[in-house]
């Protein structure tokens, strides 16, 4: 009989990775372009080989490493040699010390915020893709595809431009226009799909399926497994900038829940390593009130998701249906954690709350974490007297609309009278 | 009711390699015990031991997810097109 399993890969140089695991049952599959379990359908991730790494020189070895996600490259499914290689060197973000926006918001303890607008397509997804691109060097595919919400087609275009691959993405036909032209200018293929983001998904899953899918490496479907343990790399980032320790409570945004998830297995696997002390801490889950399935499964205590059709301006975080989510609400009761919900005019109010306080303007999905943040504090659900981290996950720049209040203070005549006038002087 | 289904990459040990077979029934429950019928052992990859679709198991009808309509109960109408998709995703 036919297998549709990948062939055997298990000579693939991908670092530490040892195999692929289900999350849901452990059966353990060899390396390759493969993210479900043939067994049960659950999420396949990477099984490392740590053996014989030394606490104290694995330390030093990464505070020596190139200021980029490649510093943890002995944590990543990625070869030892991969910041030699042409890629976008995403990651090493500011940890930005919010005190400002800590006083407002009644904090006691330290507020910081991770800013990843910095990285080169101005969001989080290049620290995924980077480990996707290698995912998809060492199976041979000559195509980089996605389906996006805008970010993610961003990220992989630029990518693929660098390592010299095809890109072909997948994406909304009626996203943000900053966000089409940032993934346009790369000069791969961009498609827009009638509908929304889990059409777009469905689609790119059926193609994989189909033989026209031949030889491309989908980054968020057939090459997740790699792909998400990026996202570790903001953990691992916040607690190396944290002087190796970790937070107390860290708020995250929800779209899949995949990030959510990594940077819980991220903590984890810095505590199991020695490189951190194992001390208590929470995670927070934050969502557009527009798209927030998960919020409502943990507010009603229920384990199951209940899809929605999505409708916030908060578009990257549109997924009405998060693959994640289950592992999301299980992480946020088990940390004491909480996953909450804030409207649109909540978000566009918290973009202009941390621009205010802090310089930092965020697209809309920093908006929700912010947002959230706040509701948080307000409602006692998080401490503000404890240690916490924000993650903005994106650049303002791509999600202009939801600025668009903000514009011209005054207008005058190029006269000191005038400046005078208006009351700015 | 007849139904045309698209069979993921990871099912198609059980279909000979197919990515399409057709299947008979008028609720989705019935689909796929006749595609159990058809295709030996395929049903408890779609279904956990309580005889529920597995969480990570996404099946829509006529582009539509069942979990919006009435899930296994969901009534195939003649001709209809089903894809069973494990589920995936982006974003955050």
């Amino acid at each position: 009989m036919a297998t549709a399993a990948p062939a055997a890969t298990s000579t693939v140089d991908l670092g530490p990775a040892a195999a692929l695991s289900c999350r849901e049952c452990g059966t353990e599959f060899p390396l390759g372009p493969s993210f479900a379990c043939l067994e049960c359908f659950g999420p396949l991730e990477i099984a490392y080989d740590y053996s014989g790494y030394d606490t104290a020189g694995l330390r030093a070895r990464i505070e020596a490493g190139p200021a980029s996600i490649w510093r943890y490259a002995p944590l990543l499914p990625v070869p030892a040699e991969v910041a030699s290689r042409p890629n976008l060197n995403p990651g090493w973000t500011p940890l930005v010390a919010a005190d400002r926006l800590g006083r407002e918001l009644g904090f006691t303890g330290r507020l910081h915020v991770k800013d990843d607008s910095g990285n080169p397509t101005h969001s989080f997804k290049d620290r995924v893709v980077a480990c996707a691109v290698e995912a998809a060097r060492a199976f041979d595919f000559t195509t980089l595809s996605c389906s996006s919400t805008g970010n993610l087609a961003g990220a992989v275009g630029a990518a693929a431009a660098r390592a010299g691959l095809r890109s072909c993405v997948f994406i909304p036909h009626d996203l943000e226009h900053a966000k089409i032209v940032m993934a346009a200018v790369y000069g791969g293929d961009l498609v827009g799909i009638e509908g929304n983001y889990d059409d777009v998904n469905r689609f790119c899953s059926e193609l994989i399926g189909d033989p026209a899918g031949e030889g491309w490496g989908f980054v968020n479907v057939n090459l997740r497994p790699y792909y998400g343990e990026g996202s570790k790399t903001l953990a691992f980032e916040i607690c190396e900038q944290l002087g190796w320790r970790l937070p107390e409570q860290i708020v995250v945004p929800i779209a899949s829940g995949s990030q959510l998830t990594k940077i819980d297995k991220g903590l984890r696997e810095l505590i199991r390593l020695g490189l951190v002390e194992d001390r208590p801490y929470r995670i927070f889950g934050a969502q557009a009130t527009g798209c927030s399935p998960v919020a409502e499964a943990f507010k009603a205590g229920r384990d199951v998701i209940r899809p929605v059709k999505p409708d916030t301006i908060a578009k990257s975080l549109a997924i009405g249906n998060p693959a994640d989510g289950p592992y999301v609400l299980d992480i946020a009761r088990r940390t004491g954690g909480a996953v909450e919900d804030v409207t649109d005019a909540e978000v566009v109010e918290a973009i202009g709350l941390l621009a205010r306080t802090e310089g930092i303007f965020a697209e809309t999905a920093g908006g929700v974490t912010i947002g959230v943040l706040k509701k948080l504090v307000e409602s006692g659900q998080l401490d503000p007297s404890r240690e916490t981290v924000a993650i903005n996950t994106g650049d303002g720049l791509k999600t202009l609309d939801a600025a668009a209040g903000a514009g011209l203070t005054a207008v005058i005549r190029p006269s000191l009278e005038s400046f005078r006038a208006a009351g700015l002087g | 009711m007849s139904a045309t289904v698209r069979i993921p990459t990871i099912l198609r040990t059980y279909t000979d390699g197919r990515s399409e077979v057709t299947a008979e029934g008028a609720t989705l429950a019935e689909v796929i015990a006749d595609l159990d019928r058809n295709h030996t052992g395929i049903g408890a990859r779609l279904l956990d031991d309580t005889g529920k679709l597995r969480r990570f198991v996404n099946v829509y009808v006529n582009d539509d997810d069942v979990r919006f309509a009435d899930g296994l109960a969901t009534e195939i109408p003649g001709g209809a097109g089903i894809s069973i998709i494990p589920a995936v995703a982006g974003g955050c």
